[in-house]
């Protein structure tokens, strides 16, 4: 039983080999995981991916159909939810509408005494900012409000583990990014392990020390967002974590520095990366340098603008390349920035461009 | 057009249950008499005010005085509010477990359980209670069936008993207890009970703090659903219970059709109206309270 509170720090979670079926449908397959202590991790992916399914497993609500979970190094595989030192926060928060907030709270410290149980409800009002609240009714209380209750109501155990479910999925745009912010100070401060799901990449970059990015019940890439967002493993990571251009190719050699050589629609380019045979390299916008006539330093591919947006801070073109490929451009808007129908050289710094390969 | 809305019902209401009432409990007021109709006095409406005030004094209430010194009817009401209490006590304990796995069935399969817990309405209520006298008598299929299980020696003398009554009341209302229950049980949140499991709760507490309380509003609209008109019941104790099982119904009935004491029959059904009403108004309070608990 998890009735007593354990140092967060003691936990450390570990999915091995796991997997989960409904019927012929595959949610989640051979999917492995570890959690340093004190970790924030956000999953990634689109719906139906089966990042939810992920957290119910580790939750308990699904039996896995392979595989094991570990905590501390107990195996709590076969533990049912009541049994296991973890929490969730829930998409719907499914707070007890019957219930006062107070109650909520303190619905999983039945092992506590009466006082202790009072002393911990109030610490957990303080820690969300919601001071006297305590005796509302859910239902009276704001969206946001709700959440918080939602979130104290998840940490009152004080879990090894907690599993956030869309946290910030329900609130408007602001409160997310003000809610963002606590929620990543909360973590710190109780140094509690995090599992938040989410599908939406900006959240993951700015709460998680790693994501890890699902596609069709698989992990595809874990790591933090520099390294998803510079190396991605493949084009679904690439394009996942924001635009990118996607130019196909054939590796020929490598160069010193590890630079690979690859031969494209658009003649030969390079980019960094270990795939060999056939490859894809992805180019981020504002890594390439747009330029009215070619200059010295390097090769210059020639293209003609045929659409540019104005974006405050950046200027978003869109260029044809001599094959008819359109690639995206982004350019600080300071510039003076070719218009439409004019031609362009574009070129980039071959360490920034990334190599993946082309089966993943 | 968006004003005269409310008033269609109120005139519904108005003609088809307030006027019938009113007119019962005039009968119920009137003596018994050998005549068509069979009880007077009768307003005499072309002798006016005096006619009117004639009427009104012929009227006493010697009828509810008879209903309440004989001790036939007392036990009538006692044993029609007994049984139909028991019996939805019955029903809320076979009708909760039946409301839950309903509403936890897979979502396709939701529609096909609801329309087999309607599809018995499709044979005539008088039948299917016929059936049970076929079931229940002693050559009947439940003893026959304990009989050769070897459960017991004898048939069972269970027909024209209190218990075959309960057991026709609880098949014939199961329905209006379970559908209300599932319609609450089937639009809460799924996962409500998880997250009381998530915060420690063995399924014994996830059920009495989480989903009992929330299966509440369902619970107490269903029991009303069935303990209002089982009060009044007539076909159940007059085919399956015996001649002791005295049910308002059953004498209302009698009073009526075999007396023809008009008079009486009607004190007899403005009785149970009032038997019934207090339910209905401790039924409102707990919506009322339940609501501004909410607030």
């Amino acid at each position: 039983m998890a009735s007593t509170p354990v140092p967060a720090a003691a936990g450390l979670l570990t999915c091995a080999g796991l997997g989960k079926r409904f019927g012929t449908h595959v949610a989640v397959a051979d999917l492995d995981l570890t959690l340093q202590p004190g970790e924030f991790v956000c999953l990634l992916g689109p719906s139906g991916c089966g990042k939810s399914t992920l957290l119910r497993l580790i939750a308990g609500f699904e039996t896995p159909s392979a595989g094991t979970i570990r905590l501390g190094g107990t195996d709590i595989t076969a533990d049912p939810p009541h049994r296991r030192p973890v929490n969730m926060m829930f998409q719907s928060y499914a707070l007890f509408p019957h219930m006062s907030v107070a109650a909520n709270i303190a619905y999983g410290l039945s092992g506590l005494g009466r006082a202790a149980r009072q002393a911990r409800v109030d610490e957990l009002l303080r820690l969300v900012r919601l001071d006297g609240f305590g005796p509302r009714r859910p239902d009276t209380l704001s969206g946001g409000q709700r959440q918080r209750v939602a979130l104290a109501r998840a940490l009152a155990r004080a879990p090894q583990v907690l599993l956030l479910d869309e946290p910030l999925g329900a609130l408007d745009r602001a409160l997310r990014e003000e809610t963002q912010g606590e929620l990543r100070a909360l973590q710190r401060r109780l140094g509690t392990n995090f599992i938040v799901v989410t599908h939406d990449p900006a959240e993951a970059l700015a709460l998680a020390d790693r994501i890890g990015v699902m596609e069709a019940g698989r992990l595809v890439q874990i790591g933090d967002g520099a390294s998803l967002y510079e190396r991605p493993a493949n084009r679904f990571v690439a394009g996942l974590l924001g635009d990118v251009n996607l130019i196909p190719g054939r590796v020929l050699g490598r160069e010193a520095g590890g630079l690979a050589g690859l031969d494209t629609a658009l003649g030969p380019l390079r980019a960094l990366g270990a795939a060999e045979g056939e490859g894809i390299i992805a180019l981020r916008p504002e890594r390439i340098a747009l330029a009215r006539a070619p200059s010295g330093d390097g090769p210059a591919l020639p293209g003609q603008v045929v659409e540019t947006t104005y974006l405050g801070d950046r200027i978003r073109l869109r260029v044809r390349l001599a094959d008819g490929s359109i690639w995206r451009v982004s350019a600080p808007a300071e510039e003076a920035c070719p218009g439409v129908g004019e031609s362009v050289h574009l070129s980039y710094p071959p360490e920034r461009a990334w190599l993946m390969p082309a089966a993943a | 057009m968006k004003r005269l809305l409310p008033v269609l019902p109120a005139l519904w209401l108005a003609a088809f249950v307030l006027l019938p009432v009113i007119l019962t409990l005039k009968i119920s007021l009137s003596t018994p008499a050998t005549a068509q109709p069979p009880y007077l006095p009768v307003l005499d409406w072309s002798a006016g005010i005096e006619g009117w005030g004639n009427f009104l004094e012929a009227l006493d209430f010697t009828n509810f005085e008879t209903l309440a010194s004989d001790a036939l009817y007392r036990d009538a009401a006692m044993s029609s509010v007994t049984l139909a209490a028991i019996a939805t006590a019955i029903l809320a304990l076979i009708g909760t477990p039946i409301a839950l796995a309903m509403a936890r069935a897979p979502e396709r399969w939701q529609p096909l359980l609801v329309a087999l817990l309607i599809v018995p309405f499709w044979t005539s209520f008088l039948i299917r209670i016929y059936a049970w006298i076929a079931i229940l008598k002693p050559e009947g299929l439940l003893s026959a069936g304990l009989m050769w299980l070897g459960l017991i020696a004898q048939p069972l003398e269970i027909l024209n008993t209190q218990g075959a009554v309960l057991i026709g009341l609880t098949y014939a209302y199961l329905p209006f207890m379970v559908l209300p229950l599932y319609a609450v049980l089937a639009k809460r949140d799924p996962r409500l009970p998880e997250a009381a499991a998530d915060l420690g709760a063995g399924p014994v507490r996830v059920f009495w703090s989480v989903t009992l309380p929330l299966a509440r509003p369902g619970l107490a609209a269903g029991a009303l659903l069935c303990f209002v008109p089982m009060v009044g019941e007539f076909i159940i104790p007059d085919l399956l219970g015996g001649s002791d099982t005295l049910m308002l119904g059953r004498v209302l009935w009698s009073e009526f059709f075999s007396n023809r004491d008009w008079p009486l029959a009607s004190a007899v059904a403005i009785l149970v109206l009032v038997l019934v009403v207090g339910p209905l108004i401790l039924f409102r309070e707990d919506e009322t309270t339940a609501r501004e608990g909410r607030r």
